[in-house]
């Protein structure tokens, strides 16, 4: 089955990823990725009418325990790991607009 | 004397011995195999980072725990090496990826943990394709490493530092991770042994994420034994990792030696088809040599594992898409700077990442968006059932089955790199596995193609662990000779 993956789906997803790419970096994912999907579309014609979905190899449930008050990770050195910090939190760019 | 005298031709099991009964230093053991690496390293590239001031420090720990007539555990003073996607605090851990670059860890995974306690010294972090995504470790951000047996080809990957690591005899354990063959693939190339535990044996806490409901972080070694040693030590519940299966870990040494007597082994027929000859007639060869020493062996056709390949392609980049979304320049490794946060995050990921950590992300990002979702990701998980019951059916009839690990040898540097789809199709044989949570392992039993070995891999049912072992065991009796890396020697010395 021919299936594309197109430059403007490449551009799309790559937005909705936070990846930049240059308009050749586009052209040569879409062709690589075209390839990629061509092979693992036969999946879908596959008959799997009353097969259920499983996200996971094993029925997993929810771990619960009691809340015991143990240290957590030290605060600076979690920080010093970070690009930017201020005060004690990690400092960005600008979010919405606003002055820096 | 040569401080190398002792420890060269040995084993974990012969080095654990002979430090915890004084007959050998720790630091005499660490001290050798740091000078194997030294000599050989410019080649093969198997490390990121080679720890040696670390490890001495904790090798003269263990000798003085053994002098004060204490036992430092049942690894002491066993030089391990570790995959880079392991956390070490104080220790930087890169995933081989630039957007980690320098990030020092500040807390240890539950498996370093566990290593230091059983009184292992790591040596170093090995080299992987980026975030564990590959099959040649020629995804690296720091370039390729190579395979021992042969400098043009690849190692396999993406635990090929870990892999070549153990086989150019630097050290006789390491720990990579398989999400998709990345422990069985490398192994089967390098001619060592390679496992990947049932999921949830092994805590992942502190193993950095790409596929989630598929990681597990297993053994490399030289011997079957040594890999049941490692695997012992690791196991077992972990508080940190909700998804830890419960109890204590696997009992697999003792197993050894019971025999294969009345074990039924099936040989998956579907692998053999897509397999080269020498890798065919390998697998032919060990099962005969299992019926020798008393397994009834037969075929079964499993047809439903060979479209786990798909689903793979399709369930780990969606997991590693959600999961990748955390390096977004903010807490950790590299920012590149914009003029808002939404450039800041996609110059930072655009810089940061290589290509095929980009291409995965962006598949998995497709395949999980409105309109496709139904289609690709909701089918590869119903494929995902369909493995599992698939196994489970032949589970009925069989105590464990055979195949080959690899359809070929290992292949050359740079022969499958601009073709994504050809670099996927090596891990054919053992994505199932994976996708079905299952244990399944890599035991080196024939020479093929230029003289490079090939791996036998041996699958049982969740838990079952003790089996795989035991058959595992068997096959390496019966393996040719020089089909595995040899502990302690150097290429130049092997050829």
């Amino acid at each position: 089955m021919a299936v594309e993956f197109t430059p403007e789906e490449v551009t799309y997803v790559a937005a909705l990823a936070r990846l930049e790419l240059t308009e050749a970096e586009v052209e040569h994912y879409a062709r690589q990725l075209s390839a990629v999907l061509g092979h693992v579309d036969a999946i879908r014609a596959l008959d799997l009418t009353g097969v259920e979905p499983s996200s996971h190899s094993f029925d997993l449930v929810n771990v619960l325990r009691e809340d015991v008050v143990a240290p957590s990770l030290d605060r600076d050195e979690v920080l010093r790991a970070a690009p930017l910090v201020e005060s004690g939190r990690f400092r960005v760019p600008p979010i919405l607009g606003e002055a820096p | 004397m040569s401080s190398t005298a002792m420890p060269d031709a040995m084993n974990a099991f012969e080095i654990a011995h002979a430090v915890r009964t004084g007959a050998v230093l720790a630091r005499t053991v660490v001290m050798d195999a740091l000078e194997r690496i030294a000599n050989q390293e410019q080649d093969l590239h198997c490390f990121n980072v080679v720890t040696e001031d670390v490890a001495l420090a904790a090798a003269d720990a263990v000798d003085a725990t053994v002098a004060r007539g204490e036992d430092p555990g049942p690894l002491a003073g066993v030089p391990v090496a570790l995959k880079d996607n392991l956390c070490t605090r104080g220790i930087a851990t890169t995933c081989s990826s630039k957007i980690l670059e320098g990030w020092i860890p500040p807390y240890d995974a539950t498996v370093v943990d566990r290593l230091r306690r059983a009184g292992a010294i790591v040596v170093g972090k090995t080299n992987l394709d980026e975030f564990a995504m590959g099959s040649s470790t020629e995804n690296s951000a720091f370039g390729p490493s190579r395979n021992p047996w042969d400098h043009s080809r690849v190692p396999g990957g993406s635990s090929g530092g870990s892999a070549a690591a153990v086989a150019a005899g630097y050290v006789p354990l390491s720990l990579g991770s398989d999400t998709g063959g990345s422990i069985r693939q490398p192994a089967s190339f390098c001619g060592v042994v390679g496992v990947k535990p049932t999921y949830g044996l092994v805590s992942r806490y502190g193993l950095i994420a790409f596929a989630s409901s598929l990681d597990q972080i297993g053994p490399f070694a030289t011997t079957v034994a040594d890999a049941a040693l490692l695997l012992e030590s690791i196991g077992g519940h972990d508080s940190r990792d909700s998804t830890s299966l419960d109890g204590e870990s696997v009992a697999v040494v003792d197993a050894l030696e019971l025999g294969v007597v009345g074990l039924r082994v099936g040989i998956i027929r579907d692998f053999l088809v897509d397999a080269d000859d020498s890798v065919v007639s390998a697998v032919n060869a060990a099962a005969a040599a299992l019926a020798v020493v008393g397994a009834t062996v037969d075929e079964v056709a499993i047809p439903e594992l060979m479209n786990g390949l798909a689903a793979y392609y399709l369930i780990a980049p969606a997991e590693a898409s959600s999961n990748l979304s955390r390096y977004d320049g903010v807490r950790y490794g590299l920012r590149v700077d914009g003029p808002d946060v939404a450039a800041m995050n996609a110059r930072t990921r655009a810089e940061g990442f290589g290509a095929e950590v980009k291409r995965r992300i962006m598949l998995g990002t497709y395949v999980l968006s409105a309109g496709y979702y139904d289609a690709y990701y909701a089918q590869a998980q119903r494929v995902r059932t369909l493995v599992a019951g698939a196994f489970n059916r032949a589970y009925e009839r069989f105590d464990v089955l055979i195949g080959p690990t690899t359809p070929s040898v290992a292949f050359a540097l740079g022969q499958k790199t601009e073709d994504p789809l050809a670099m996927y199709l090596s891990d054919l044989f053992t994505i199932p596995s994976n996708l079905a949570g299952h244990p399944a392992m890599s035991v080196p039993f024939a020479l093929g193609e230029h003289g490079l070995p090939i791996g036998v891999q041996v699958f049982a049912p969740a838990l079952k662990e003790s089996v795989m072992f035991r058959v595992a065991h068997a096959i390496e009796a019966a393996q040719q000779t020089g089909c595995r890396a040899p502990v302690g020697l150097s290429r130049s010395t092997r050829s």
